[in-house]
């Protein structure tokens, strides 16, 4: 058993001793701390001493103890007194005055006007960003349609499989089951009118134009959006970007040309495969509703035309733009330390599915002008 | 008026004193704290890397393991404090082996000691201070403003008093490093392995670096392992070091550094601590 005691008493001058004896450590401190600030307290303007004598064991938490009592201005200074030189040695490695106050506050915050300011300036820079980046990615796609030796192939068919092959068990998934609850939603309220064969239209359409793209499209920048942004960003925090740059090596041709090319590749063939599922959940689920696979399909074949497919299959290549360069932008625009790479990776995501979505509805509006 | 504190006893550091016996650096030792036995180190599925490591640790002693690049002293390093199981071997740490202690008795083990890692590994999402209050926050009942002024001493002793409220990807890699030391020393560990400590840190702050290793283990007993090239340090502030070898695959030397350099006739051991090239294949 150890243990740490405080002995205060009156010292015949009308000063205070603090008498501290047995061991200082963390678990004596915690008892003692309050007692012994307590005990200077109640003694303002009195010459205050703290006899170390007895004090046999003094570790940080008990050198953090004296410094408390001598870093609060106080007029006179409490004396420490006693201390076994091995211990004086690690009090004096301490100034107290500089623990006075923080050296390093929070800036405070400023008025909400200027806060306003700051928010807005950082959007107006993001969306400049955005925009030189498509230009930069642009360019870069156009020298590798030009050079095509100059693309490294053998980046873009591991990129291919990652963003393509390995995402099949997922789009089908999803696109199944998006299938099957879009026939069950409609085919029972539109059975009380006899009408359960247009089911198949409504799948066909949604899918074909919508649904399949978009569907694909957001599972694509929730899965290898944020991996792309998580791949360069770490070779952002590892340096591995910097020394592309000093290498001589543009990091959009290097890093972003096979991923843009990759998802260029990829996502139009998970779309059409995302159509196909979905039409086969579709065509399963009617056949509760006593309609023939055959019967389904036809009703489809009759109620799509090329059109409709060529307007969803278009939006698949400006999606796969999308997903890429965002993703790849957000990894470039990685900061430092762990943590920026989860950053990046939900910005990636974030900003992906808003992008897609608004770009889905400009599609819709323009599709509507042009009539399609 | 008499406040009593009064605690469950403590098992490590308890030298009255608070100093450990050392009589002559280098020379006899108080008991020994950790003991490394029949170590084979490496990887499970690879080949050892190194292969029956015997050594001791002595109470409150500053003990050095040095070596070339891959030669195992990190991997050591993790087998010693339970990060890694050895392929074959013991690690006793204060009377308990490291590599056979599960569940209570491992983190018995675990709070006796601290360990600062080669990057400092600090928390990315915390600031300095916060890193620092951590432990104690976890593992003390202290007040919260003890907390504050324990972990900004402990920022100071290692000249981080200014930055205490920036984030770690906001400073060099040698201020994370100094960070990482203070918060493996937030709770007053009896016992502190520190790996590369020194390595990336200006001479300065590596020569106050040194001053503070001898300090704590002077004053306070505390021991410390230290996996390092610095041979500065080594001379500076280590009372005994063992040195690793790829090629022999294990300890070569073993000693106080300054009397290694000064009288050992190992070519191997002189091309280490002289710092001279090895010749080249003829």
């Amino acid at each position: 058993m150890t243990d740490a005691v405080l002995a205060i008493s009156e010292a015949s001058d009308g000063g205070r001793v603090l008498a501290l004896s047995g061991r200082l450590d963390s678990e004596s401190v915690t008892r003692l701390w309050d007692a012994v600030r307590r005990a200077v307290a109640e003694a303002p303007a009195r010459r205050v001493v703290v006899d170390a004598s007895g004090v046999d064991y003094c570790d940080g938490a008990g050198i953090a103890l004296i410094v408390d009592l001598l870093r609060h201005p106080r007029e006179p200074q409490v004396e420490i007194a006693n201390l076994k030189p091995a211990f004086e040695v690690l009090l004096k490695q301490f100034d107290p005055h500089v623990l006075e106050h923080d050296l390093d506050p929070e800036p405070p915050r400023g008025p909400a006007v200027e806060e306003i300011g700051r928010a807005a300036y950082r959007i107006w820079q993001d969306i400049r960003t955005q925009v030189t980046f498509v230009g930069e990615a642009a360019a870069a796609l156009v020298h590798a349609v030009r050079n095509p030796s100059t693309v490294r192939w053998r980046d873009v068919w591991r990129i291919c499989e990652q963003v393509g092959a390995d995402a099949l068990p997922i789009v089908a998934l999803i696109s199944f089951l998006l299938g099957m609850i879009l026939a069950f939603q409609s085919a029972v309220p539109m059975k009380r009118f006899g009408a359960e064969i247009f089911v198949a239209d409504l799948i066909g359409l949604s899918m074909l134009r919508e649904l399949g793209p978009l569907m694909t499209a957001i599972l694509l920048a929730g899965r290898s959006g944020a991996a792309f942004a998580a791949e360069i960003g770490t070779m952002r925090v590892n340096q591995e970007v910097d020394a592309l740059t000093t290498m001589g090596l543009d990091p959009v041709r290097f890093l972003v040309t096979p991923r843009i090319i990759a998802a260029l590749l990829m996502t139009p063939l998970l779309t059409l495969f995302a159509n196909l599922v979905g039409l086969i959940g579709g065509a399963i689920t009617m056949q509760s509703f006593s309609i023939p696979v055959v019967t389904f399909m036809k009703e489809v074949d009759s109620a799509v035309t090329m059109t409709d497919f060529m307007a969803g299959f278009v939006k698949s290549f400006v999606f796969a733009i999308l997903i890429a360069g965002i993703g790849c932008l957000r990894g470039l625009q990685t900061g430092a330390g762990a943590s920026a790479v989860g950053d990046a990776a939900t910005k990636a995501v974030v900003t992906g599915i808003i992008l897609l979505v608004v770009v889905d509805g400009i599609f819709a509006v323009v599709y509507y002008v042009l009539n399609i | 008026m008499n406040v009593s504190a009064a605690g469950p006893s403590q098992g490590a550091n308890s030298s009255p004193s608070g100093g450990s016996e050392r009589s002559e650096r280098g020379g006899p030792l108080t008991e020994p704290i950790i003991r490394v036995v029949d170590m084979d180190a490496g990887y499970e599925g690879t080949p050892a890397i190194l292969e029956n490591v015997n050594f001791d640790v002595g109470r409150g002693q500053v003990f050095g393991i040095l070596g070339g690049s891959g030669c195992g002293k990190s991997t050591v390093l993790k087998h010693m404090i339970g990060l890694l199981p050895p392929l074959a071997g013991e690690a006793w740490i204060d009377g308990t082996d490291i590599v056979t202690a599960e569940g209570d008795d491992l983190l018995a083990i675990r709070r006796k000691f601290g360990v600062m890692y080669q990057s400092g590994a600090l928390f990315g999402s915390m600031t300095l201070l916060e890193n620092v209050r951590l432990p104690l926050e976890v593992w003390t009942d202290l007040p919260d403003d003890a907390v504050d002024l324990i972990a900004r001493m402990k920022l100071e002793l290692v000249g981080l008093e200014a930055f205490t409220g920036h984030m770690p990807a906001e400073l060099s890699g040698g201020m994370q490093k100094r960070a990482g030391i203070a918060r493996a020393m937030a709770l007053d560990p009896s016992m502190l392995f520190l790996d590369e400590p020194s390595s990336g840190l200006d001479p300065i702050t590596a020569a106050s670096l040194d001053a503070t290793i001898r300090r704590l283990a002077d004053s306070l007993g505390v021991t410390f392992v230290i996996v390092t090239h610095d041979l500065g340090s080594a001379f500076v502030a280590m009372d005994r070091v063992i040195l690793l070898d790829r090629r022999a695959k294990g300890i070569i030397a073993e000693g106080d550094p300054r009397k290694l350099r000064d009288d050992t006739t190992d070519p191997r051991v002189r091309a280490f601590f002289r710092r001279e090239a090895e010749p080249a294949p003829a």
